[in-house]
């Protein structure tokens, strides 16, 4: 729900109730004032029918409505001066309306000219209740509807001025990108707490940025620092190596060196690099057939996977388009190849790739039994003891699948076959 | 032949020279940018191997230089940095390969031999040893007319092996030239080692001379007669 919306609905809210409790208010005090003005007619009315008594006798027998608006009727004495004057609400039938209508009935007692006591009672006819009820409620309506109305637009008008800086400043947010952004501006704004608001997001931003480069120049000089040495320690071996072929235990011994200063390169490059992908320094994004990149990787390894005859089958059932680092999706589709490669049965195994419309899996034939799933996409968890797997392709995956906003999960599908799904919604 | 090392690690850069003078090149050294670029102004060489990473300058200034000056280099990257983007500078500012550090001798070896070939042979692709002569564009072998029918794998094996002749080349130096940074993929020396058992057995059908001897349990060498 936007802004201009949720305020639209706070203040009909507000209204309804507001308009409702003037509307009902309004129509008591307007009763009022009618009944006031009523009365004080039929009581005038009181004055003249009395005083024209004293003049004409024979009103004094008039004993029905008919074409006037009062009839006297001859009451007992006690009756007279025991009742009181009574104002009320009543109904009359009217020739024109062919309807019993409200009127206004005033019962009053006097005694005549002649001593006799009489009651009078004088009829006032009233507007219709329910009429001035429902003029009323439209009336009210009408007036909701045009005070939302004008308020919808002058909100409209507010919302967009006095919001103006939050909206620039959203907009400069949305187009923020760690790594990208050298610079972050927050746009200019007199308010006061849009003011304080844009400086604390500045601070913010600023030392994020200041963060993000500290550990990627770390990690460059990580890299550059620790492979020289590597490089130099690797390069005298291979020249010990090459001088003294004729002693075949310094030779093996020496070659043992080389080996370990290799995992150590290899280790260094691949722990380098998952901190490069938890760093997010693979931000360039473009539009990737993973198709392509798993034939790819079938094919880069395909000499292996035959040498070893590991048949490998790749089931297309979608096409997996997605936009994703270029680098990081081949990093990823190898790793899980590879990972199915390097832990297959040892002779006669399955490979299978299955490409859906919204993710990929692989399954693959392997040790007889379930793997840890809470623990296998931890950096350094090994099922066994073989050297040539540095324990980390798997962390590496993960920290790829979870950066992309992707899933991945283990299962061991049947006896012996274990399966990685990975899905992006 | 001539080549320049431009380094500025000492150590490196002493082993990297004497490899060279051990294949019988000349070779001449530059420390930092300067230097190297004093030499490069006033000689002539056939490759260059040249660092990133250089006190006084970059090495990708180097060969934006190199590019503006109308000669034809060669040149090697070695770099510690494995970042694909200096990768791609480089090799759009006219360098012909590119070689993350740590590496082996046996592969610069390799890739210096390669650029050199197409220099020295302008072009042309084959290579004559003994009976054998070997097409690098077609990716063929033949020993004497008659195809040695080679798979991908088995004629990186073989090129490597002739790019580094009389050599002791081990395991894990052929493992990476051919699989890469996919060495850590189980049975790739079991692997290497079946290339190799075939490799063995067409030389030995076609009476190839030359020879893959194994060197203890370390590694291999090409024998050249």
């Amino acid at each position: 729900m936007t802004l201009l919306n949720r305020t639209i609905t706070y203040l009909s809210a507000a209204l309804v109730v507001i308009l409702t409790v003037w509307g009902v208010a309004f129509y008591f005090k307007m009763m009022e004032e009618v009944y006031d003005s009523l009365d004080d007619g039929l009581a005038n009315y009181k004055l003249l029918i009395i005083r024209k008594t004293h003049d004409d006798r024979y009103i004094l027998n008039k004993e029905k409505f008919e074409e006037s608006n009062y009839q006297l009727l001859e009451v007992a004495e006690n009756v007279a001066l025991t009742a009181k004057e009574e104002y009320k609400d009543s109904t009359m039938f009217m020739e024109a309306e062919m309807d019993f209508e409200p009127v206004r009935l005033l019962t009053t007692y006097f005694k005549a000219d002649n001593d006799r006591y009489y009651q009078l009672k004088v009829v006032q006819s009233m507007v219709e209740e329910d009429d001035l009820i429902r003029s009323l409620t439209y009336a009210v309506i009408l007036l909701f509807v045009v005070v939302v109305i004008s308020m919808f637009f002058i909100t409209k008008l507010i919302v967009q001025k006095i919001w103006d800086p939050f909206y620039k400043l959203q907009q400069e947010l949305g187009k923020f990108k760690l790594g990208h952004t050298r610079d972050f501006k927050a746009p200019y704004t007199s308010v006061k707490e849009f003011d304080s608001l844009n400086k604390a997001i500045e601070n913010l931003l600023a030392d994020n940025m200041q963060v993000y480069e500290k550990q990627k120049n770390f990690i460059d000089n990580a890299s550059h620092e620790l492979q020289t040495p590597l490089a130099i320690t690797t390069n005298k071996v291979e020249m010990l190596m090459e001088q003294s072929q004729d002693n075949e235990q310094l030779i093996e011994q020496l070659y043992d060196v080389l080996k370990q200063l290799q995992r150590m390169s290899t280790l260094h490059k691949t722990l380098l690099l998952l901190s490069k992908i938890e760093n997010k320094q693979y931000i360039d994004l473009e539009p990737v057939d993973f198709t392509s990149l798993w034939r790819q990787a079938i094919a880069d390894f395909s000499a292996l996977t035959a040498y070893r005859s590991i048949t490998v089958e790749i089931l297309e059932k979608g096409i997996f388009l997605r936009r994703f680092n270029p680098d990081l999706a081949r990093m990823l589709v190898t790793n899980l190849f590879k990972n199915a490669l390097v832990h297959n049965a040892a002779a006669g195994g399955s490979i299978h790739v299955e490409i859906t419309a919204d993710g990929f899996s692989i399954r693959n034939t392997g040790k007889m039994e379930a793997l840890d799933a809470a623990r296998i996409f931890s950096r350094f968890y090994k099922e066994s003891s073989n050297s040539s797997s540095t324990g980390l392709g798997l962390a590496i995956v993960h920290a790829i699948v979870k950066l992309a906003g992707g899933d991945i999960s283990y299962r061991y599908s049947s006896p012996g076959e274990h399966q990685f799904k990975l899905s992006f919604s | 032949m001539k080549l320049l090392v431009i380094e500025d690690e000492q150590d490196l850069r002493n082993t990297i020279l004497h490899f060279f003078q051990q294949e019988k090149y000349l070779v001449e050294v530059a420390r930092d940018y300067e230097e190297a670029l004093e030499k490069l102004y006033l000689y002539a060489y056939d490759c260059i191997i040249l660092d990133i990473n250089l006190p006084g300058g970059s090495g990708l200034d180097l060969l934006t230089k190199m590019q503006a000056s109308q000669v034809a280099y060669n040149v090697i990257i070695t770099s510690a940095r494995n970042s694909l983007d200096d990768k791609i500078v480089g090799l759009d500012l006219g360098a012909d390969d590119y070689l993350t550090k740590p590496f082996h001798l046996a592969e610069l070896n390799a890739r210096v031999k390669a650029i050199l070939r197409r220099k020295q042979l302008s072009g042309s692709q084959l290579l004559q040893l003994n009976n054998l002569r070997v097409d690098f564009e077609s990716r063929e072998a033949f020993v004497e007319g008659t195809n040695l029918t080679l798979n991908r794998k088995e004629f990186d094996v073989l090129s490597f092996f002739l790019l580094n002749q009389n050599k002791l080349i081990h395991k894990t130096a052929l493992a990476e030239h051919v699989w890469g940074d996919h060495t850590d993929t189980a049975d790739s020396f079991d692997f290497i080692y079946s290339q190799i058992k075939n490799l063995r057995k067409k030389f030995k059908d076609s009476q190839a001379q030359l020879e893959i001897q194994a060197v203890y349990g370390i590694g291999y060498k090409l024998i050249v007669h």
